[in-house]
């Protein structure tokens, strides 16, 4: 049941270990919202608005996590034309998508305060901006279509374009702005974030991480019953036409689905 | 190379057959860009400010509008399946393809594109850079171009969707153009722009055509 | 060992499962004629044997090689002719098929195309723009396109489709011809062509319930991993027991 993307055998894999996810994920969310908020010093310049970061830098990450793991997916489903691959890819998209939204949003919030203005052309920001553009592209050419497959499979071509413009994308916009902060999170020579705050950071990009991945299962099921429910339409058997609304014993003709199919 | 020359001619043939296509790209180009005046008021010095960014957008609305009928209509008319079946390489065949769009569209824009600096008051010391920096930035707006036009085969609202999916895409060509001749105008040497249009360029020639051919296959699945 | 041959082939397009389990074999001279009703999939059967589209499960061979391993080799051996006739309203018949005979890599190509628009008497419209053709003319030049250059294999999708009757006992003739030097035809019609006992391929007995086949995909999964229990929030097929009855 290639076509169909093995749902059994997703669900079989993904069915123990979804309660799980979901309490880890809880678990992390509660306490870095906790220590985000409640536990964590608050920052001598900025005041207490510097708790904005502990959203903005997560939802960063994840839509960035999120466009390379449909890039990935694109991959897959180019390589080994797996269609597990495309469905994948197209539940992320709206995760990824709302993520880099969060994040603009709430580094627009954080700027006021910090800059004065809700919106500078800071490099980061305008490339989040346009990674929102891209994926609210693939988005829209994943849904152009009247066949859903047809969609997915355009749309893991578009990912894997766009993820190889992505870097040249953020050289570019890096070039164009000389107004950017330097890079704090990540960097040769250790964080520079003080470490009473690395701890809530990471728990809450682990969070969100967690909830990805269960938000990701749960569209992907959606998806796959959405298939079989499609599938079973299409063989004819809720023919809600008079007597056969009400199943009786009535003896399938082959013929339904032949001029179902049409 | 026969596929690629064979279409080459084709598409060039039906151009000229059918001409309005691209003096239509130019007379949008032309009328964009005389849209900014009237949105910013007619003050020289303002206008030379922002000159460069301008034709830059308008000559990349202007390409990307035409993008659509790359492959739309030999899509409709079976064309494309036959020549997915042909006997050549479908990567060369786009790149030929991606060439006769360029030499309709692109190398009008770059002919237009000095008159619209001068009414745009620009300084003539960026004419030079600015038809560089275009001769370098076209061909790679029509490979990318190429891409986006194959993946919306078959979609609802075309159109409206390849400006979604391609324009986003057009972003680096559009600083390092427009930065080239920025930096012209500044007396600063733009080579450092202009090789780096040359590396999107060499980039694009050498990715694009197997992108664009897989999404054509798709499209005929 | 049949040249040109398909097996257990099954079609899949989108969702929609349009028929399972064909097999079909050619040789050099033979003509198969695929019949069927609407939506039988002699279409995309067609398409399948061009390599278009990707059987989900089966395998096309010709000379014992999958034809999608040499795409460009089995391009070059056949002709399809789609519903389509692919004619650009503003080059002219011969310009419009000088691309086909240049993809082709046409030795000869005035010479070819002038061949194959005497074959279909419609030598006198070579200069004629596509957008004056008729409906049988524009055929008429499809049909032309698949006689330039050196083949082995037509496919052949409604060719008849807007010929009149000449027309047809003409195409008849060609197909004739084709066989008569080795080549194998498959096309499907609606209409009687006056084909010399051809191979006759019924898609309909390949159509599978759809019900039936998404049981069989998961009776085999189930074969396979025994461990499976059937949890009830896992999208079994909810198949009311009366229906299933009836369906096997």
């Amino acid at each position: 049941m290639h076509r169909f993307a093995k749902p059994s055998v997703f669900l079989k894999i993904t069915a123990p270990i979804l309660p799980w996810l979901v309490g880890a994920t809880v678990i992390l969310i509660a306490s870095g919202l906790y220590f985000s908020l409640i536990a964590s010093p608050v920052d001598y310049q900025q005041g207490a608005t510097v708790r904005i970061m502990y959203l903005h830098v997560p939802a960063a990450w994840m839509g960035l996590f999120c466009y390379v793991g449909m890039a990935l997916c694109g991959a897959m489903s180019l390589i080994w034309k797996h269609p597990l691959a495309d469905i994948c890819a197209r539940a992320t998209a709206p995760i990824g998508a709302t993520f880099t939204a969060l994040c603009l949003i709430t580094g627009s919030l954080w700027g006021e305060p910090m800059w004065g203005t809700w919106w500078v052309w800071d490099a980061r920001l305008t490339s989040m901006l346009i990674l929102l553009f891209l994926y609210l592209g693939y988005i829209a050419l994943v849904n152009a279509f009247d066949d859903p497959e047809r969609g997915s499979k355009a749309g893991s071509a578009l990912a894997l374009v766009g993820a190889i413009n992505v870097p040249i994308v953020k050289f570019s916009v890096d070039w164009w702005n000389t107004l950017h902060q330097p890079a704090s999170i990540v960097r040769v020579d250790g964080p520079a974030v003080d470490p009473s705050m690395q701890l809530p950071l990471a728990l809450m990009i682990f969070g969100f991480t967690g909830y990805y991945f269960v938000v990701l299962i749960l569209r992907v099921r959606l998806e796959l019953n959405e298939r079989r429910i499609r599938a079973l339409h299409l063989s004819g058997m809720f023919d809600d036409n008079g007597e056969n609304s009400t199943a009786e014993t009535k003896p399938y003709d082959p013929s339904h689905n032949a001029e179902a199919s049409q | 190379m026969t596929g690629f020359f064979a279409i080459l001619q084709r598409d060039l043939r039906l151009a000229l057959r059918q001409g309005a296509d691209s003096v239509m790209v130019v007379a949008f180009f032309i009328v964009t860009t005389t849209l900014f005046p009237f949105g910013v008021g007619p003050e020289a010095n303002i206008l030379a400010r922002i000159a460069s960014g301008v034709i830059w957008v308008s000559a990349l609305l202007a390409a990307m509008l035409s993008l659509e009928r790359v492959f739309q209509t030999d899509y409709e008319d079976g064309t494309l399946e036959l020549l997915t079946l042909s006997p050549v390489s479908l990567e060369l065949v786009v790149l030929g393809k991606a060439l006769a769009h360029w030499l309709t569209t692109g190398l009008p824009l770059i002919i237009a594109a000095p008159l619209m600096a001068v009414m745009l008051n620009m300084d003539p010391a960026g004419f030079g850079v600015l038809m560089v920096a275009m001769l370098l930035g076209t061909p790679a707006l029509s490979l990318i171009g190429a891409i986006g036009a194959a993946l919306i085969l078959g979609a609802r609202r075309g159109g409206v969707l390849v400006s979604l999916l391609v324009l986003p895409l057009y972003i680096p060509i559009l600083i390092f153009g427009a930065g080239a001749v920025e930096a012209a105008l500044l007396g600063v040497s733009a080579a450092a722009q202009l090789q780096i249009m040359g590396a999107i360029l060499l980039l694009a020639l050498a990715a694009t055509p197997f992108a664009t051919a897989h999404a054509l296959r798709q499209a005929m699945e | 060992m049949a040249v040109f041959s398909g097996s257990d082939l099954t079609c899949l397009r989108g969702e929609r499962l349009v028929f399972g389990g064909l097999s079909f074999a050619a040789n050099p001279g033979d003509a198969i004629m695929l019949r069927g009703r609407n939506g039988a999939g002699k279409s995309s059967l067609l398409r399948l044997m061009a390599g278009l589209l990707v059987p989900r499960s089966g395998m096309i061979t010709w000379d014992g090689e999958s034809i999608h391993k040499d795409r460009v080799g089995h391009n070059a051996r056949q002709q399809y002719l789609g519903h389509q006739d692919a004619i650009k309203p503003v080059l002219s018949v011969r310009d419009n098929l000088r691309l086909w005979a240049q993809l082709r890599g046409v030795k000869d190509i005035d010479a070819a195309i002038d061949t194959a628009l005497h074959a279909l008497e419609i030598h006198h419209l070579s200069r004629t723009a596509g957008r004056y053709l008729s409906s049988g003319q524009k055929r008429r030049t499809a049909l032309a396109r698949i006689l330039i250059g050196e083949t082995q294999l037509w496919l052949l999708d409604e060719p008849t489709v807007g010929l009149d009757r000449e027309s047809c006992a003409e195409l008849a003739r060609l197909i004739a011809d084709f066989r008569a030097k080795g080549g194998i035809v498959i096309y499907s019609t609606h209409i009687d062509l006056a084909v010399d006992d051809p191979a006759l391929l019924d898609l309909d007995e390949f159509a599978i319930p759809m019900v039936e086949w998404l049981q069989d995909q998961d009776a085999h999964e189930q074969d396979a991993d025994p461990e499976y229990d059937l949890d009830t929030d896992a999208p079994q097929l909810a198949v009311p027991s009366d229906r299933q009855g009836a369906a096997q």
